[in-house]
């Protein structure tokens, strides 16, 4: 008796999660196919900007797994893209190309700079954490701003895009769309098995309730640092695809706007699900880009999106699906 | 008493000028089931959540089986064998019952810094997250959300979640507040069954139940103990009556 | 070498009167609303833009200052009552989404008002001067004026807290925010009164801070950071932890820039030296902040958490 119950038990949180992972496979399916149709109808445009969509759908994956498992809401998270771009500028002119190599410095970089900040920005709670995070983000930026080699305040142009394996596989669009669609999957796979892992439980289980956890034995901080480097070395890698998509580096990628934006796209998509935060960075980008191509004052409509959003929508784009009936699974 | 489990010395804890617990000393004896009775706001919560190691003590010493425990935060107190429940329950709403069990299991079987595999499939885990909400009358809400579950439901959960960390002394703050009259029955049987391997310490205020389980009584008034002694005792003691029983009646 | 040092004072001391009128209101707003608003420092930017505005059409430095007063105190009203009424109750992730959004659509509507040239506004005549301080030195009128307008507000803020029910109210929601609700009061006017006063302290104080800088479109972004790094080591909902913190980052990054390279220079060659100032010296506030965070994590006038 007991044996049939642990199951049934178990195939509950399963069949929960089922709808959404369904999504998320659908999202793939259709972004595999986006390089052949733009070709057919001849807007190579969609591609790149398909491509820059789907960058940052990895960052606010990663940032979902501090902010929307964690409860961590981090206002310096950009900060690692700065640090993924600068490592492949940095690492090009010394002559390593080579993505793979890249993106393990971009971690290494990533984990030190996040263990650290991290270790102090935890002993703090609620808007302060929110502040701390952002004044180490800002101080990440204000480094780079002034390292004038790596061309300060404008950035700086990369001589071409990076190699896998000595071979120039991301210097065509589709090349880049397909190599930054594999890392996309890889994340969210990831991310995926980790958030129903035994130290997703811990982390989510930190986010109900500290206090409960800490009754049952559980100290927060090193799950919660843990998650924290974590977050940070996968947001890096969203940082080194960026750098190669736009074969250039600017301090601009770790302002506080794009840390603002990277929040932005998971209260857009639903907090604390995935799914809902790779369709969140995925959607922001392309209402950016869409909107940017009818008037230079884009940011006046995405703004004003972002209010009545915020104002009439709670839980985002997956808040409002469920409640227009479209998507049944809750949170 | 120097074979106590857990040994109390002049305890203190102050908010600013209000003294909130004043010089608590007692002696837990191991396999005793130890009550603090006392008038609302005597302080009991707040001495459970000293003890517990949430809040920090002004003075005095918490001694637990041998070891002074008083600067300890409260998840080493708990991997040391010293669990409490709350009066006010603090389950994890978008767990189900079975995950709010199974992971209080997880903390102690092994380590949590474990990625990949789902927790959802260790059925170590599973099947002794089960063994205790069955004992505590959960069997059949297993998969439901801590959340969704009734007033008592979560009490009972409360003491499941407690048990799974294997306790070696409990602190249980009113356990039976809120429950039906079955399941209070129900959680009385399981004190009395339980006494013989874990040592509890319990806030109440049902006396039948009180009196039914503890071996000792203290009585607190005002942060203080006023007296500590067997039901009997307590119940015949002058200064009991004066200051708790009788305003019980009044 | 002390002369330029007591300049930089001076200058460090007048920014930082000018942060703190911009944290004032906001350190309010957090502690007691506990709400987080980015949009305060476009508050700020909407300040400068009006002053140029209106000095552009009178030519009356005076009247311009004075006019900005209701106009921005007008406009936190309103978005009081369109947007964060609407907000206070929800999660602080709610809350950044909107006020981000505020902060594109008023940065936009701006520029698509004034332009994204930087607009530059005439000092006074009659501040337009120098006076002499010790020795050769001399200081900017206006400047010292900011000072005095300032520390006058200052003031006036400190016996309105102090002194006043209204003060009484604002200390007691800072500390304890269900206090203030179980006192009967009609929090809504408090919160409302609250928030229209810090839109015109920030819009003030972009209004004087316009003939010393130019205004343009991103003066709000830059002092919003700081702002945030103002309360944050003043504590949050201390207004007092507010002003010394203000006059802390104000100082500490005014002679950071200065000084940083020159006690560099005396350890490292001067062209590193160079190059570590420069990328430290903006740094340093931040370096500053989390210091004080590390050192007391509710920064230096906050109340502790319990424990």
């Amino acid at each position: 008796m007991t044996d049939l119950s642990h199951i049934h038990a178990a195939a509950a949180p399963r069949t929960r999660l089922a709808g959404r992972l369904k999504l998320a496979l659908g999202v793939f399916a259709i972004m595999a196919v986006v390089p052949p149709v733009a070709q057919a109808l001849d807007e190579p445009f969609v591609v790149v900007i398909a491509t820059r969509m789907m960058i940052f759908a990895i960052a606010a994956l990663s940032l979902d797994l501090i902010l929307g498992y964690g409860a961590l809401v981090s206002f310096g998270h950009a900060a690692y893209l700065g640090f993924g771009a600068y490592a492949v500028a940095i690492l090009s002119r010394a002559g390593m190309d080579d993505l793979l190599i890249q993106i393990l410095a971009a971690m290494a970089a990533s984990a030190v700079f996040a263990l650290v900040t991290g270790a102090i920005s935890l002993r703090t709670r609620g808007v302060y954490f929110i502040m701390i995070t952002l004044a180490f983000g800002q101080m990440a930026f204000f480094f780079f701003v002034s390292f004038s080699t790596l061309g300060g305040d404008d950035g700086v142009a990369l001589a071409a895009r990076s190699t896998i394996a000595g071979m120039p596989l991301l210097q065509d669009a589709q090349g880049m769309f397909y190599a930054t669609l594999i890392l996309l999957i890889a994340v969210f796979a990831g991310l995926y098995r980790l958030t129903l892992s035994r130290f997703g439980r811990v982390l989510t289980g930190t986010r109900e309730s500290a206090l409960r956890m800490e009754a049952i034995g559980f100290r927060p901080f090193p799950y919660q640092l843990t998650a924290y480097v974590i977050a940070g070395c996968l947001c890096s890698v969203a940082g080194v695809l960026l750098a190669n998509q736009a074969i250039y580096v600017s301090p601009a990628y770790m302002s506080w706007h794009r840390a603002g934006e990277l929040i932005v796209m998971l209260v857009l998509g639903g907090v604390g699900s995935l799914t809902g935060a790779m369709i969140g960075g995925l959607v922001t980008i392309a209402l950016e880009e869409g909107l940017a191509r009818y008037s230079e004052h884009w940011r006046l409509g995405f703004g004003m999106i972002l209010i009545l959003v915020a104002l009439f929508s709670p839980g985002g784009l997956s808040g409002l699906l469920r409640r227009l009936g479209l998507v049944r699974d809750g949170k | 008493m120097s074979e106590a489990l857990l040994s109390v010395r002049n305890l203190s804890k102050s908010y600013g000028a209000l003294k909130v617990t004043q010089d608590v000393s007692i002696d837990v004896a191991e396999g005793q089931i130890h009550a603090i009775i006392g008038p609302n706001g005597a302080g009991k919560t707040t001495l459970i959540s000293q003890l517990s190691g949430q809040l920090r003590s002004n003075a005095g010493q918490v001694v637990y089986a041998g070891e002074d425990i008083t600067r300890l935060d409260m998840a080493a107190r708990v991997r040391r064998g010293l669990a409490r429940s709350f009066q006010l329950t603090t389950l994890l709403p978008g767990f189900s019952a079975l995950e709010n069990v199974a992971l209080a299991v997880q903390a102690r079987a092994g380590s949590s810094f474990r990625f990949f595999r789902p927790a959802a499939t260790e059925t170590a885990l599973n099947d002794e997250a089960m063994t205790h909400l069955a004992s505590t009358g959960l069997a059949d809400r297993a998969s439901r959300m801590a959340g969704s579950l009734s007033h008592g439901e979560k009490r009972q959960l409360e003491l499941a979640v407690a048990l799974a960390t294997r306790p070696r002394l409990l602190l249980l703050d009113e356990p039976l507040a809120g429950t039906g009259h079955d399941e209070a029955a129900r959680l009385v049987d399981l004190f009395a069954a339980l006494k013989s391997r874990v040592t509890m310490v319990l806030i109440e205020h049902d006396m039948d139940a009180v009196f039914a389980l503890a071996d000792k009584v203290s009585v607190l008034v005002y942060g203080q103990i006023v007296v500590t002694g067997t039901p009997a005792d307590v119940r015949a003691d002058p200064k009991v009556r004066a200051a708790y029983l009788g305003e019980e009646a009044a | 070498m002390f002369d330029l040092f007591l300049l930089q004072l001076l200058n460090g001391a007048q920014f930082g009167i000018l942060l703190f009128l911009v944290a004032a209101g906001l350190t309010l707003v957090f502690g007691i609303m506990d709400f987080i608003n980015l949009a305060h420092g476009v508050l700020y930017m909407i300040g400068g833009y009006v002053m140029a505005m209106v000095m552009g059409t009178t030519g009356n430095f005076w009247l311009s200052l004075v006019a900005v007063l209701p106009l921005t105190l007008a406009v936190g009203l309103v978005l009081e009552v369109l947007i964060f009424r609407r907000l206070y109750d929800r999660s602080h992730l709610d809350q950044v989404l909107a006020t981000f959004g505020l902060v594109l659509v008023l940065s936009e509507l701006s520029r698509i008002i004034w332009g994204s040239a930087p607009l530059s506004v005439a000092m006074p005549e009659a501040l337009s001067g120098s006076v002499p301080l010790i020795g050769p030195l001399s200081y900017p009128v206006y400047r010292l004026a900011v000072i005095g307008m300032g520390l006058g507000i200052a003031l006036l803020l400190w016996f309105v807290i102090a002194r006043t029910r209204v003060g009484m109210l604002l200390r007691a929601g800072a500390a304890n925010r269900a206090m203030v609700s179980a006192l009967g009061t009609d929090i809504n006017r408090l919160f409302m009164l609250v928030f229209a006063a810090g839109a015109m302290l920030a819009g003030f104080a972009g209004a004087i801070v316009s003939p010393i800088l130019s205004v343009d479109p991103g003066m709000g972004d830059s002092i919003l950071i700081l702002t945030f790094v103002v309360i944050v080591i003043g504590g949050v909902g201390s207004v007092k932890g507010a002003f010394c913190a203000a006059l802390l980052v104000g100082v500490v990054d005014t002679l950071g820039r200065m000084f940083g390279p020159i006690l560099l220079q005396s350890l490292l060659d001067p062209a590193a030296a160079a190059q570590a100032g420069r990328t430290l010296a903006p740094m340093l506030v931040y370096v500053l902040m989390a210091a004080v965070l590390f050192w007391r994590p509710t920064g230096l006038f906050g109340r502790s958490v319990a424990r």
